[in-house]
């Protein structure tokens, strides 16, 4: 018998038990259709984070100073001084973080996000003005009270005003805003647009402190990024004395510690969708059970007018491949549908893979084969003259 | 040619051996119209079974056209009942959810015909047996006489040497009944070797030897006196 008549013949029997056929695909399809939607958001979101990591500047690595004892902190000079210990830097960007409120005539806007810094946090972290200028040496050197702004901070408090020539109270002191940033988005470290960035040494004068306590260095190639972080980490030890000072992480790391958990959470989701799937393929051969019992007599028929084994084998397995191989089609179109409006919903990017849908649809048809033998080869080797009898 | 040499069947329940065919030997020649009579229980369908190569022999020999078909595997065994055996059953035993056409057709599917090829021998076999207005009625859409037309146009469709009609008539009407019999004459007319099996001594009558089983043995092979 020719494989496409067994196709046919194994969709007559699917089409004339709708309901129960559809029933029996449903665990099928919720699996697969799970597979899909959870694989997608997953992989969006693991895309998204990359490509934020990825955003952060070039050859980034992120020094987190905690310092020990009374000593947390390095002055700006001892920042900078680096640049003669640790060969292969192309910018240093020290930071001192806080948060302030600002206020423009009436406006107040609370929470902002102020780094201290200097010109080449440009460089470091990939930040551009989009009018204005960045803050420069001379701003770092004079302590000049000049600030470079977020969208967000420039929306809240000048609206459709240019803020760029326009003076912003930080802490009680005016500043004049000579910048406004491009717009970043949201990243891992918070807002990029809700942010007023100052010359460094004039934040240590209005916030009243000393000392950084965050730096930025660009390595000079992706070659070098380890070196560098490997000769931060002995200089800023000797300097504390103490190897727990500081916290030294290079976006490579970041991007393998994303990787890691998005790839534990993968296996997760895949191992419930494959039990579920399981569950489906149980369901599957529960009811080929049945319908080889209820279809008895016509596999006597078959085998009295000339079915050999293997045409009553192939007859049923392919209506469980069928049953699973359909109920994994509609499992895709699902999985793609709900995912996506999942990520409308709740606004996360979703990204279907087909190569996730192969593997679901292949692993559907497996569980087809596999749940559909038993009950198959039981077909296959019942006796004609007792078939042909069975009420 | 069916030659049967001291064929005995046994069944073994729980220890204990039935014999339900006891040394049987047989000779049918090509072209004849034999019937096979008995009570209930006396073995005919047994003998009808191993005839039709759905049972084994427990011994002796079967051959069929000079070849030893009596013990052959599952798969050999379906190989010569799609060749060279039709089957007419008592209550039809047709598929219901296809069409008498569909039906027709499922021994030369088993064959792997061509599916044109199918089709045409498959009309044509509903032709031979005045149905060729029904050929897409499902078997619940047909009288019981209709019915067992479409199975003997299955039983020829894939030109046997032999039909076996096991009761073909048990399950219909007297008039109905009586066109499957003279349909049977037909075939035989035409050259097929018929072998009936019943119990009703009117149909066996109408056969050309009349073969008694009983008790598992063979009883009485008589030649019926032509009217």
């Amino acid at each position: 018998m020719k494989i496409w008549q067994a196709v046919k013949l194994a969709l007559v029997g699917i089409m004339t038990n709708k309901l129960r056929s559809f029933l029996t695909m449903l665990g099928i399809i919720i699996g697969v259709a799970s597979v899909i939607a959870l694989v997608s958001l997953t992989e969006g979101a693991t895309g998204q984070i990359t490509s934020q990591i990825e955003g952060l500047g070039s050859n980034l690595v992120a020094v987190t100073i905690r310092g020990r004892g009374m000593d947390t902190s390095l002055s700006y000079d001892e920042a900078m001084a680096l640049r003669d210990e640790v060969s292969d830097i192309t910018a240093i960007a020290p930071v001192i973080n806080s948060n302030v409120t600002l206020k423009y005539g009436t406006k107040t806007s609370d929470s902002v996000q102020l780094i201290g810094t200097n010109d080449e946090y440009e460089t470091a972290r990939n930040v551009h003005v989009q009018s204005g200028r960045f803050i420069l040496p001379i701003d770092v050197e004079y302590k000049q009270k000049v600030a470079v702004i977020g969208v967000q901070t420039a929306e809240d408090l000048f609206g459709f005003t240019n803020p760029v020539g326009q003076y912003v109270k930080v802490n009680g002191q005016k500043v004049k805003v000579v910048g406004l940033l491009q717009e970043q988005g949201s990243s891992l470290l918070g807002s990029g647009d809700d942010v007023i960035m100052m010359p460094v040494t004039a934040v240590e004068r209005i916030m009243r402190t000393s000392g950084i306590n965050m730096l930025y260095v660009q390595a000079s190639s992706s070659g070098a990024v380890n070196s560098v972080v490997q000769r931060l980490q002995t200089v800023l030890t000797r300097h504390f004395r103490d190897e727990n000072s500081v916290n030294i992480l290079s976006q490579t790391q970041m991007l393998s510690t994303v990787n890691q958990i998005t790839r534990t959470m993968s296996l997760l989701l895949g191992s419930i969708a494959g039990i579920s799937l399981l569950v489906g393929g149980i369901g599957i051969m529960n009811i080929m059970l049945v319908s080889v019992t209820e279809r008895t007599r016509e596999i006597g028929i078959r085998k009295a007018i000339g079915a050999k084994k293997a045409d009553i084998l192939w007859q049923f397995l392919i209506e469980a491949v069928v049953l699973t191989g359909v109920g994994g089609i509609i499992g895709i179109i699902l999985g793609v549908g709900g995912g996506t409006v999942f990520g409308r919903a709740f606004n996360l990017p979703i990204s279907a893979s087909p190569r996730i849908m192969l593997l679901a649809f292949a692993f559907a048809v497996g569980i087809g084969i596999i749940f559909g033998i038993y009950p198959a080869n039981r077909a296959a080797n019942l006796n004609p003259i007792e078939a042909l009898r069975y009420e | 040619m069916i030659e049967l040499v001291n064929i005995n069947k046994e069944y073994r329940t729980d220890g204990t051996g039935v014999i339900a065919l006891n040394n049987i030997n047989i000779v049918i020649k090509d072209g004849e119209f034999v019937a096979i009579v008995g009570p209930s229980g006396s073995g005919k369908s047994t003998l009808m079974n191993i005839l039709g190569c759905l049972d084994t022999p427990t011994s002796g020999h079967y051959m069929l056209d000079g070849k030893e078909v009596g013990y052959l595997s599952q798969n050999e065994q379906a190989e010569i009942r799609n060749r060279k055996i039709g089957f007419v059953f008592q209550n039809f035993n047709l598929l219901p959810k296809l069409n008498a056409l569909e039906n027709v057709e499922l021994p030369l599917i088993y064959r792997g015909m061509k599916t044109s090829e199918q089709k045409r021998l498959a009309m044509a076999a509903l032709e031979k047996v005045d149905l060729s207005e029904r050929i897409y009625h499902r078997p619940s859409q047909m009288s019981g006489g209709q019915q067992q037309r479409v199975a003997i146009a299955r039983a020829l469709v894939g030109e046997p040497a032999v039909i076996m009609a096991d009761e073909p008539t048990g399950n219909l009407d007297s008039k109905s009944g009586h066109q499957i019999m003279d349909m049977l004459v037909d075939l035989n007319n035409e050259g097929k070797t018929v072998i009936l099996v019943t119990h009703d001594m009117n149909l066996a009558n109408m056969a050309h030897r009349i073969i008694h089983i009983k008790d598992g043995a063979l009883e009485k092979d008589e030649m019926v006196v032509t009217k």
